[in-house]
């Protein structure tokens, strides 16, 4: 049966292709399987057909800001690590080498923004103002969140691969409804600002299917969400190349939306792409995924060994694309940033890293009273029944003490 | 009071909530101008239209992922999984995301979200069309699970299910879709709290829990036994997490003698539990030990055999008299 027997009712499959790779190549003026980079691991700013543009808003305090923002990420992300080496985490997972692409896209988000993200995205926290102290309590194992998604919307991590990416499709949804809903009720170009969803997810969480579920129902219902896949090379210990046998930015195009493959050690041209991919979507254009290649220079996390599954002579070559450096070069050869601030910078790294430390020290057992109270929103016997055995149960160890110490 | 089916009753009360409540969508598979496979959302998204009756892709992690997602902002989704063998696609969601996201987020978040699964035997159809998994999610905390056995509940409960800040789930009973009852569709007061188990036939000489699609069956077994002398009991437990054990207690210590009865397989069932739990609390009541009916521990058979499978009015009068024996 060829494929002049198919039904020819829904659409022409050339004419698809065409309108996408058209569509594509207008928002990126090049192929979409090249790679968008503006900053060269040399220090030097290249051009762009579409993203120079973005790169004019740029000034030179929100460059020496995104510096600052992926210096502190990458201070606090060495603190971390060495909390969990004594003991203190449970468990760690570093971002060193990702600075530019959480920092450059999590810039790019505006506050009305949901961000849904993975469990690396602790430079996204930053530019979310998440305290990074709250976020270091799921690793210490005293809260499986840690701080309110509400007040940042910035939400919880999650650690079920991919589990995140139909929720933030569902979230927006809800936001093209509130828009609707608004229009309906004669609310004239609505007080509220426009807003779109922005969710992480990693190489390897790409193959799982929420990743192929959440992108149909995005494209079905022209959703305003962006999907930002991290491409750090290693899933754990497997390899990029057992997750796809093509760019994953040209996943996309199956879906029927635009994906662009950026330079994900390059903060510029990360806060260029997604900014487009952000107005793109609040605009009511939907969906785009933004593949951000970059590299995890160390372990998946502090559990693993790099070393047995990877070369170091790999990790070396993806230093000499390092994020900051380049920045570093580009903003000394501007003159954008002198000696006085990279110390400034060193600094306050030193003085965040000091203020987790003493947080993380601080940072106690919950009472499981909590966990009770937030198993249901609703009264419910099953858990009234348990806690008043609970109660009795510790009373009776604590002579009388109401419990003192219980739970611990 | 109006007589109506239960697929019908489900319709009014989805109807009555997409029209009382401007938050609140459903979503599903087939849901739209189909009306759903079994006609429960029939002619909604004519009225309400397809931003508040959503034909969604068929992916049901997805359906069960966005739905979570639309909660998050704000809204009432209320998802249909159209057969229960099918909602293990969407397990995942359900289990490590749905359940917990409210604790995990130590309170901050709510997701009340409400899914709709058609389950159950006696229909005579082919594989995964005929499954009673209600007890994988009975075991998961974070989750509530009812479901309505008579036209006036399944009218309410959803209803009250989507104004439940909780995730719950509602298992329908497809093989009684079409069972008629009266619905008392005017007074509010007339609606029993979901979670509360109800005493659907009163008895003294014993107690037979049931839910969903065995409450006719138990009201028969009952009937039967009574030519015999035998005052039964029936419980109808409308919601199978909680599960009212109050109630059942209650019974218990009056009757003396429990027969807990479910299609879902006896083993590691709801059954189990309620054998457990009221050993606990009643022992000193109990004449025999509880009496467990249930499917067989093997995958529903098929749909020429389902009759041998499926738990009818001589498996209970069987179980009584076994009860009775003590």
């Amino acid at each position: 049966m060829g494929a002049t027997h198919l039904p020819s009712t829904e659409f022409d499959g050339t004419e698809l292709d065409d309108q996408l790779e058209a569509q594509a190549e207008a928002a990126l003026g090049v192929p979409p399987t090249e790679m968008v980079q503006l900053l060269g691991p040399d220090g030097t700013l290249g051009t762009h057909s579409v993203f120079s543009e973005y790169v004019e808003r740029l000034d030179a305090e929100k460059l020496r800001g995104f510096y600052a923002d992926m210096a502190a990420i990458r201070r606090f992300d060495q603190e971390a690590t060495a909390l969990q080496r004594q003991g203190q985490l449970a468990l760690w997972v570093p971002l060193t080498g990702q600075e530019a692409a959480q920092i450059g896209s999590g810039r790019a988000s505006q506050p009305q923004d949901y961000i849904f993200p993975t469990y690396r995205e602790h430079g996204v926290a930053l530019t979310r103002n998440v305290d990074l102290a709250e976020l270091l309590k799921q690793f210490r194992g005293v809260s499986n969140g840690g701080w309110n998604p509400k007040d940042t919307n910035f939400h919880l991590y999650t650690l079920v691969l991919a589990a995140q990416t139909p929720h933030a499709v569902g979230y927006a949804m809800g936001i093209q409804r509130d828009q609707r809903l608004a229009e309906a009720q004669g609310v004239e170009g609505s007080a509220e600002p426009k807003a779109a969803v922005m969710v992480y997810f990693g190489d390897g969480a790409s193959s799982e299917g929420d990743v192929h579920e959440s992108m149909v129902f995005a494209s079905s219902y022209n959703a305003p969400v962006v999907f930002f896949c991290q491409n750090n090379h290693w899933a754990i210990s497997v390899p990029t190349a057992v997750q796809t046998r093509i760019p994953l930015s040209n996943r996309a195009k199956g879906y029927g939306f635009p994906g662009i493959r950026v330079d994900g050690n390059d903060v510029i041209a990360v806060h260029a792409v997604t900014e487009w991919a952000l107005e793109h979507a609040r605009q009511g254009n939907g969906p785009v995924l933004i593949e951000a290649f970059t590299y995890r220079v160390g372990a998946h996390t502090t559990a693993d060994d790099p070393t047995k599954y990877r070369e170091s002579s790999e990790e070396a070559l993806w230093r000499e694309k390092d994020p900051l450096d380049r920045l570093e070069k580009y903003l000394r050869a501007e003159g954008m940033a002198d000696e006085a601030f990279f110390a400034k910078v060193a600094a306050e790294g030193d003085e965040l890293a000091a203020y987790i430390r003493k947080s993380t020290y601080a940072s106690d057992a919950p009472d499981i009273r909590t966990a009770f109270a937030n198993t249901y929103v609703e009264a419910h016997p099953l858990v009234a029944e348990e806690l008043a055995w609970f109660e009795e149960y510790s009373a009776g160890f604590a002579g009388g003490d109401e419990g003192e110490g219980a739970g611990r | 009071m109006t007589t109506m089916t239960i697929a019908k009753a489900i319709n009014e009360g989805l109807r009555a909530t997409l029209s009382h409540n401007p938050k609140s969508l459903l979503m599903g598979e087939d849901i739209g101008p189909l009306g759903g496979v079994y006609r429960v959302t029939d002619g909604l998204i004519g009225e309400f239209g397809p931003d508040r009756v959503v034909d969604t892709p068929l992916a049901e992690s997805g359906i069960i992922g966005t739905a979570i997602g639309l909660a998050l902002r704000g809204y009432l989704p209320v998802a249909e999984i159209q057969f229960d063998g099918f909602v293990f696609p969407g397990f995942n969601q359900i289990t490590t995301q749905l359940a917990k996201m409210h604790s995990r987020s130590n309170g901050n978040l709510t997701v009340p979200v409400v899914i709709r699964i058609p389950y159950g035997g006696g229909i005579g159809s082919i594989e995964h069309h005929s499954e009673s998994p209600e007890a994988l999610f009975a075991h998961t905390p974070g989750l509530r699970i009812i479901t309505p056995s008579n036209p006036h509940d399944a009218y309410w409960m959803i209803q009250q299910a989507v104004n439940c800040q909780d995730p719950v789930i509602v298992f329908e009973p497809k093989r009684r879709y079409w069972l008629k009852g009266e619905v008392d569709t005017e007074s509010a007061g007339s609606a029993e709290d979901p979670f509360k188990a109800n005493v659907v036939r009163e008895g003294t000489d014993a107690t037979v829990v049931v839910y969903g699609p065995l409450v006719p069956v138990a009201l028969a077994a009952a009937n039967a036994a009574a030519e015999d002398g035998r005052s039964i009991e029936v419980i109808d437990l409308r919601s199978i997490s909680p599960i009212d054990f109050d109630a059942i207690e209650a019974s218990v210590k009056k009757t003396g003698r429990l027969v807990v009865a479910h299609e879902a397989p006896t083993f590691g069932g709801i059954g189990g539990e309620i054998a457990a739990r009221i050993s606990e609390r009643a022992f000193l009541s109990l004449e025999a030990p509880v009496i467990r009916v249930g499917g067989f521990h093997m995958p529903y058979p098929v749909a020429k055999i389902e009759e041998d499978y499926l738990p009818d009015i001589d498996r209970i009068l069987e179980a009584l008299d076994r009860t009775f024996a003590y």
